[in-house]
């Protein structure tokens, strides 16, 4: 494990009595990054997340914080954002963010959170009364009570509207600019694609691809992908010497020879005035590893 | 329009009959009530009067007015215990047989003054030494059992299904990750219950006593003492309850089992001196028969401290049992 690591975790494994919801995991989170846990929804990461949080015992394995089993410290310096919070009831946004900044010895005060999270002018509300989006602003207020060194954020903008999800992404765009750990698990690529310095992806329990998003690409695909509907692909076009990826709705095509590649399509005569040229991304790489589309 | 009402009957059904804990409470709760009262009521007919007795050696066993029907003879620990207990007209006669037969009887009671008939009857010698007085009022002797009753429902289920809820919502998940110590999250929530009990049963006190005219005859420091450890016990209590669980079925349920018993056997409406030995025993394990009968004691009375002393250390040695447990088997989160 390099020695910067913040976060460390050492061959996970949970069962459960029909399933083994991790299986075996293994990584490092160096300080000041954010690090990407990637997967369709039941591959592991919420399980493994709650793990490194301390909130779900392991079956085997270990997680070490700053080099330490975890402990008092860590529940000092980590904040947290669950997948699904419900908060005390008739309290204000403010009085919400105060309970919590009761419960740490040393943090950021108040009105400074509700200031870095935009909800200022939402202090005096009702929390029951906020759209998703502040809600999950709200939360992430809370999990920024303590000032904490390691942030866990475990799928923060499911459910959120383009806009919203747009805006909490800026505001976790400024808290990385404050040198914090991040911990991110989303299935949304487009998410990770945009914040994190490194990704691991999951499936089934196990950790299938690790590393920087960019260095994943490159090592697992050609310069661009062609798209075309798979309606409109004809199948002798299979028998031609491309790299095809099958997706539900498209046929993918991987290449560094873009010309050649069209060429070759026009001389098979297969219709392109549907096709799509785009570089790849962390959707098509979990296409690529496990053969299934992330949000299937 | 009838076929959408069948749907939704027919769901609604399902769901009742499928959620077996409430179906289960369901049936069993008035069936246990019933035979609960069966054993607390039932039995041979009841006496119809209370005699206190002084002096019952072998020698005064053979006094024919002890051999009268509907008459239940009390041992009484002596004679100013037992002049006590028929100014109040808590007894209807006190007998006594250690010499020449006299009795004392409260001019004011209508039953004294019947029961003064059967006496004379049976031994026209006794000496007659009268008395006056009068009963407590039912509505000052209930007034105290409420107010204890009050605070039981609202250390039990005020505490019960708030923990519950909090484990539910997830709100105790979030908390377990924060440097909160489930000790001092239960300390926190039964201090947050005891100043909202005792200030709701100071107001209560102060109002409902207004309007019934009601004086305690004893010290307020011991009152509020004892609504004090009273409170701490069934809020302690309530944790247990909420300690673990998870389902609205379930600890609904638990609590149920809890307050039916304590509200019947407690002596909240009634009391239960007549009722068979181990009818009495149950009910002195409960918190709320302690917290009545000091209640009772110091505001009907005038106790002190060293009448109600054993009381309190019950009440007090229940709430640490009752704690110790509720944070030895407290889970944050649903499994």
């Amino acid at each position: 494990m390099p020695e910067s690591a913040n976060l460390e975790v050492h061959n996970l494994v949970k069962q459960y009595p029909a399933v083994t919801a991790v299986d075996g995991v293994s990584f490092a989170v160096p300080e000041g990054i954010c690090f990407g846990l990637l997967g369709p929804n039941g591959a592991g990461k919420t399980t493994t997340i709650e793990i490194m949080e301390g909130i779900l015992p392991p079956t085997s394995g270990e997680v070490r914080y700053r080099g330490e089993p975890l402990g008092p410290r860590f529940r000092e310096e980590a904040g947290i954002l669950f997948q699904k919070t419900a908060l005390q009831e008739f309290l204000t946004v403010r009085q919400s963010v105060a309970l919590f900044r009761g419960l740490y010895r040393h943090g950021l005060n108040v009105d400074e959170v509700l200031n870095l999270c935009a909800l200022d002018k939402l202090a005096g509300r009702d929390n029951r009364k906020l759209s998703g989006g502040q809600q999950q602003r709200l939360l992430l207020a809370i999990a920024l009570v303590n000032d904490p060194k390691v942030l866990f954020l475990d799928e923060p903008t499911t459910g959120l509207d383009p806009q919203a999800r747009r805006n909490f992404w800026e505001l976790v765009e400024s808290i990385k600019a404050r040198r914090k750990t991040i911990i991110l698990t989303t299935h949304y690529m487009e998410e990770a694609q945009l914040l994190c310095e490194q990704i691991a992806i999951m499936d089934r329990g196990r950790i299938i691809a690790q590393g920087p998003p960019q260095r994943l690409l490159r090592e697992h695909f050609a310069e661009v992908l062609l798209e075309l509907p798979r309606q409109e692909f004809p199948e002798v076009a299979r028998r031609l010497p491309l790299k095809l990826i099958d997706a539900s709705d498209r046929v993918e095509i991987s290449t560094d020879d873009l010309d050649g590649t069209l060429r070759t399509l026009m001389e098979a005569r297969v219709p392109l005035r549907n096709l799509r040229i785009r570089p790849a991304n962390l959707e098509d790489l979990f296409l690529e590893l496990t053969g299934k589309e992330l949000r299937a | 329009m009838i076929k959408r009402l069948l749907a939704v009957w027919h769901a609604r059904n399902l769901e009742f009959l499928r959620d077996r804990p409430t179906l289960l409470f369901t049936l069993l709760l008035p069936l246990g009530i019933v035979i609960a009262m069966g054993f607390v009521f039932g039995g041979p007919p009841r006496p119809l009067f209370k005699v206190g007795l002084l002096g019952t050696g072998a020698g005064s066993a053979h006094h024919p007015f002890l051999h009268e029907r509907y008459v239940q003879f009390v041992p009484v620990q002596d004679e100013a215990a037992g002049l006590y207990e028929v100014t109040h007209q808590r007894i209807d006669l006190l007998l006594d047989l250690t010499g020449a037969a006299r009795y004392w009887v409260n001019t004011d009671s209508p039953k004294g003054y019947i029961v003064e008939k059967l006496l004379i009857a049976s031994d026209p010698g006794a000496r007659r030494l009268p008395v006056t007085g009068q009963a407590v009022p039912y509505v000052s002797w209930l007034f105290p059992g409420v107010l204890a009753m009050n605070m039981m429902f609202s250390c039990l289920f005020g505490v019960g299904y708030v923990v519950l809820r909090y484990r539910k919502s997830g709100f105790l998940k979030r908390l377990h990750a924060t440097p909160l110590s489930a000790f001092e999250f239960l300390t926190a929530q039964v201090l947050s219950r005891l100043s909202l009990i005792i200030f709701v049963t100071a107001v209560l006190y102060a109002g409902i006593g207004a309007i019934i005219h009601f004086h305690s005859a004893g010290s307020f420091a011991l009152l509020l003492l004892i609504a004090v450890i009273g409170s701490l016990s069934m809020i302690a209590l309530g944790l247990t309850v909420a300690a673990r669980f998870a389902s609205e079925e379930v600890v609904g349920g638990l609590l149920n089992l809890l307050t039916w018993p304590m509200m019947l056997l407690s002596g909240v409406w009634f009391s239960i001196e007549g009722s068979p030995r181990w009818v009495q025993w149950v009910a002195d394990i409960f918190p709320l028969t302690q917290v009545i009968d000091a209640a009772r004691a110091v505001m009907l009375d005038g106790a002190g401290i060293q009448r109600i002393t054993p009381n309190l250390i019950y009440l007090a040695v229940t709430t640490l049992v009752f704690l110790a447990f509720g944070a030895w088997s407290f889970r944050w989160r649903i499994d």
